[in-house]
């Protein structure tokens, strides 16, 4: 099977608020997008693998999020949950284009 | 030279600690690989009675982080099985199909839990207490189910059926002796212990025979040999452990009750070696980790061909870890007919203490109730020293400082990691230790049950004087070495300003966790009322959200009702907000006021402004709700007007940030219907006067409060209020309750300071500053657009387009 992925726009880079995650609803989909300190954006699946807590609500530092449910540690970066849970959610990969956000779904 | 392949089976405390000993020893020599059946790094499988009864989570016992296998290049397998071994060719399979060939193969299954063979231990709702599942399985239970019953009175069952208490249950404990822990125990012992955990809430069945478990899918009940029965949610099995040599046995290497291995832990198959509780040397299948850890030292030096005159095994000692009970035995318990023991009793303090002699020499001891001089009997026993040793430095009726101070160096601190004080003074002096962390990350010192841990503080006391302050001790957390007290100086002394100022300056390990984090904002904000800018990216959901995050992601929103006070207008205005949005449930709360339940996060402030009514707080550390009791305008007891204070007291302080929230009462007489007795204040008016009363806590950790002061006037009630909360403020951790802290000040400390009149009023000035700066937080987040979009909004997109 071919999976192509394609670009969605959310909207600004300049408009997501820093060291907090934004949620982001495409479709049915819900999608937690994160502004780390170092200014990069990531973004992954809004929805905890322990109890479906929102991690848009979560603490962020440095690259991981913290569920505001539990506490799990979890990494923007590619979905991982941190010991000694284990899990991990999807995670998508964004592009910023001349300050344009787009994030890929297949 | 090529390394040797070393694969080590089972990922846990014994198997790891000889791997660890390899790499002290040597780095180089082996490639490591690692099997663990469970999921997880290697954890303190110790602890989990800590995390059963609340002292600790999970993630907090974890004692070799993913991060130490990769920096070791140990390859770990985590949640992957061994399910054979090929002697002949050197190989072993695993459950996921793979074969992985070895030099030297470490077998460090460890054991399994025993199940009685009942009928009906099948049944839903039956567990055992080993690993994390167990006590994952437990803790849930608790939420949904009543009573629990422990099968098995040893340290194991006392442990777990402490654990249930803390988490509300029920608890039998159902015990085949006719007293408790008498593998460790002698009867006068077992019995003082029985009469202690009574207090503390467990029932007990002595000499009691379980016949079945009763049920359908679910456990219901237990049924006894001789006929009677209990009813039971939740059995859990502690009667013992049974060392895993199912896969030693496949392979037709030797076993009796565990896999037979020398004095160098060699089996009897060429290249194979057997630690831990799967191991049996002379007899015995240990199953504490002190004679382990000893035999992975042993094992280390063999697999490096170090010279070593091999494993003897080892004298046991045993210590429970059950909060407000203190025993210790070792080596000898009961007398017989050529012992003689030393005694004493003092059935007024609940001390008992008894050392065995054998040929004048010391054989073993119990101890109960006060357990200090255990370690030292350890070290002597093991040495056989001679009675007389222990009796002229008896020093127990000393202070703490005194007994470490009386130690000799070869003697032992940490007996479950077999550190000596020599080595930990040692390790102080030379590599400039000051905390109770730093030692263990040095020395292993209290590792592993933490039973030690006073005396090391007590060692660092001893060894650093003045310059070690014992609530200096724990790190705020795992991304520093610093205690709460450091950072808070180093903060004021170099004038740190904000979250990452602090820790870039204070050389942070990560960028912060959600520990550290809303720690510091809290520290900084209250070190600088008037400058600090509050970080809400720092703050948890609750506050940062200014309303409670249900388990779906919705909100509850609860307007202020100063003391429980409402009026029909403002009844009318919650009700029209309710219908308006939609509530899913409106709800009167614990507090005296109304919740409203499943609010969507964008709704909420509209919400508000519709409502037009201050916040709560119901999410904030800070104060929540001060409960009144009609009082004197109404009831036929009132002699003060409880009301009107509880009004005032909640007007002065509402939105003041403290280190936990706060909670307060104000009840007309001591009938106290508003429940003063369990609020981090409460008020109790009398005839004439208010009664103040602090550290009171209705929670998890149920505490009564404690009678600070009486005063004449309402004026100088709200006065010391005021001094109260800001030294709580000041001197508190970040999430420690009043409750706790006035047991770690100590209530006298807390009069001392507050019957200081310049204190007080120095003390009253700084929270007039705090709370000088305090906004209405609805009415800011409405005000404020870029709050609006950055927290409120969601952004929602049309289903794709294809
Ligand atoms: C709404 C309310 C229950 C109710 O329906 O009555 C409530 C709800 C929650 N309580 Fe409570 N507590 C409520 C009264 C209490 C009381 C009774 C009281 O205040 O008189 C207590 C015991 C008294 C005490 O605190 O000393 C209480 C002891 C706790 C504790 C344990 C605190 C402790 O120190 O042990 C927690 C957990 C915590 O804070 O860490 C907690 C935490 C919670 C949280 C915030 C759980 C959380 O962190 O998400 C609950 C939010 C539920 C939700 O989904 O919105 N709640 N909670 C009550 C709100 C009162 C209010 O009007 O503000
Ligand atoms: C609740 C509790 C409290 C305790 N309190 C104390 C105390 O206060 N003091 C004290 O000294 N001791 C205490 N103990 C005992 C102590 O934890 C054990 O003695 C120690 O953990 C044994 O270490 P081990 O490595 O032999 O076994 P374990 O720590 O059990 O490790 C064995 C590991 O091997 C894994 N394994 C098994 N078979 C395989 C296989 N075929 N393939 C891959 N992996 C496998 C298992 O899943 C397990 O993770 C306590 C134990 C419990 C459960
Ligand atoms: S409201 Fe309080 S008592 Fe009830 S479940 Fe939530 S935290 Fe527990
Ligand atoms: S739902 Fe995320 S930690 Fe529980």
């Amino acid at each position: 099977m071919e999976k192509t992925l394609r670009p969605i726009l959310i909207g600004k880079a300049e408009d997501l608020p820093q060291k907090l995650g934004k949620t982001v609803t495409i479709g049915r989909k819900e999608i937690a997008v994160f502004k780390l300190e170092n200014g990069k954006i990531h973004a992954i699946e809004n929805r905890c693998p322990h109890k479906g807590g929102v991690l848009a609500e979560g603490i962020v530092s440095g690259e991981f999020v913290y569920c505001p449910l539990h506490d799990w540690k979890i990494s923007v970066l590619d979905g991982r949950v941190q010991a000694p849970d284990v899990g991990c959610v999807q995670s998508y990969p964004v592009e910023v284009r001349d300050g344009q956000v787009f994030i890929f779904l297949n | 030279m090529k390394k040797q392949k070393l694969v080590l089976v089972g990922n846990g405390m014994a198997g790891v600690r000889a791997v660890e000993e390899v790499l002290k020893i040597n780095r180089e020599k082996f490639e490591i690989t690692i099997f663990g059946q469970e999921p997880y790094p290697n954890y303190n499988r110790i602890q989990l009675s800590t995390v059963l009864q609340g002292g600790t989570s999970v993630r907090d016992i974890t004692l070799n982080e993913w991060k130490w296998y990769e920096d070791n290049q140990i390859r770990l397998y985590p949640g992957e099985s061994v399910t054979a071994i090929d002697t002949e060719n050197q190989l072993v399979y695993t459950d996921k199909g793979r074969i992985v060939s070895y030099d030297k193969l470490i077998l460090a299954t460890g054991s399994n839990p025993f199940m009685l063979p009942l009928p009906g231990a099948d049944k839903e709702g039956v567990t055992a207490f080993r690993n994390i599942k167990d006590c994952e399985k437990m803790i849930e239970y608790s939420k949904k189910h009543k009573k629990a019953a422990v099968i098995g009175g040893g340290l194991l069952g006392l442990e777990a059926a402490r654990g249930l208490l803390n988490l509300g249950m029920e608890v039998d404990v159902i015990h085949i002796h006719h007293y408790l822990m008498e593998r460790q125990l002698d009867q006068t012992a077992g019995k003082l212990l029985q009469t202690e955990l009574e207090k503390q809430g467990m029932r007990f069945l002595l000499q009691k025979n379980t016949a079945e478990i009763l049920g359908k899918k679910q456990v219901t009940g237990l049924r006894f040999k001789d006929g009677t029965k209990i009813q039971t949610d939740l059995v859990v099995m502690a009667v013992g452990i049974k060392p895993n040599i199912s896969l030693a046995i496949e392979a037709g290497i030797p076993v009796d009750r565990g896999i037979i291995v020398n004095d160098y832990l060699e089996t009897d198959v060429p290249n194979i070696y057997a630690v831990g509780e799967c191991a049996e040397h002379r007899g015995i299948a240990y199953g504490l980790v002190a004679p382990l850890y000893q035999q992975g030292q042993v094992l280390a030096k063999r697999l490096c061909s170090i010279e070593d005159e091999g494993y003897k095994g080892s004298v046991l000692s045993t210590q429970l870890k059950v909060s407000g009970v203190d025993v210790f035995s070792a080596g000898k318990i009961n007398e017989a007919e050529h012992t003689k023991a030393f005694k004493v009793y003092d059935d007024y303090r609940g001390v008992y203490k008894k050392v065995l002699i054998e040929d004048g020499k010391i054989s073993g001891a119990v101890l109960f109730g006060d357990t200090k001089d255990g370690n030292r009997l350890l070290s002597l026993i093991k040495r056989r020293s001679a009675i007389e040793e222990y009796l002229e430095t008896d020093v127990s009726n000393g202070n703490e400082q005194s007994v470490v101070a009386a130690m000799a160096d070869g003697e032992l601190i940490c007996g479950c990691n077999g550190v000596t004080k020599g080595a930990i003074v040692d390790a102080i002096r030379t590599k400039g230790l000051t905390t109770v962390d730093q030692v263990k990350g040095c020395t292993n010192a209290s590792r592993s049950c933490g039973g030690c841990k006073s005396l090391v503080a007590d060692l660092l006391q001893c060894t650093l004087g003045d310059q070690y302050q014992a609530d200096r001790k724990e790190a705020l957390c795992g991304c520093t070495d610093l205690s709460r007290d450091e950072i808070l100086q180093e903060i004021r002394e170099k004038g740190l300003t904000h979250i990452r100022e602090v820790m870039n300056v204070l050389d942070w390990r990560t960028d912060g966790c959600s520990k550290c984090k809303p720690a510091l904002n809290y520290y900084l904000g209250m070190i600088y009322p008037l400058n600090y800018n509050d970080e809400k990216e720092a703050r948890y959901v609750n506050e940062r959200m200014h309303a409670n995050i249900q388990k779906d992601g919705t909100y509850s929103v609860v307007p202020r009702m100063y003391g429980g006070v409402t009026t029909a207008d403002d009844l009318r205005k919650i009700a029209d907000v309710a219908d308006k949005y939609k509530v899913g449930l409106i709800k009167v709360t614990g507090g005296q006021r109304i919740d409203l339940l499943g609010v969507r996060k964008e709704d909420l402030p509209k919400m508000w402004a519709d409502l037009d009514m201050p916040s709560g707080s119901a999410y904030a550390k800070g104060l929540r709700t001060v409960k009144t009791c009609v009082g004197e305008n109404f009831c036929r007891f009132g002699t003060q007007d409880s009301i009107g204070m509880g009004i005032r007291l909640e007007k002065k302080f509402e939105g003041l940030n403290t280190p936990h929230k706060v909670k307060m009462a104000v009840s007309a007489c001591p009938r106290n219907c508003a429940e003063s007795g369990i609020k981090d204040v409460g008020v109790v008016g009398v005839d004439g006067a208010w009664e103040m009363y602090v550290g009171g806590n209705g929670g998890t950790h149920l505490r009564s409060a404690d009678l600070l002061f009486k005063f004449k006037t309402g004026d100088e009630l709200e006065e010391m209020i005021s001094a109260f909360l800001q030294y709580y403020r000041e001197t508190a951790h970040y999430l420690e309750r009043t409750s706790g802290w006035v047991e770690r000040l100590g209530l006298d400390h807390i009069r001392e300071v507050l019957s200081n009149p310049n204190t007080v009023k120095e003390l009253m000035m700084r929270m007039e500053e705090a709370l000088s700066v305090v906004q209405e937080p609805w009415k800011k987040a409405i005000q404020d657009k870029t709050l609006l979009k950055d927290l409120y909004e969601s952004l929602k997109l049309p289903v794709e387009t294809k």
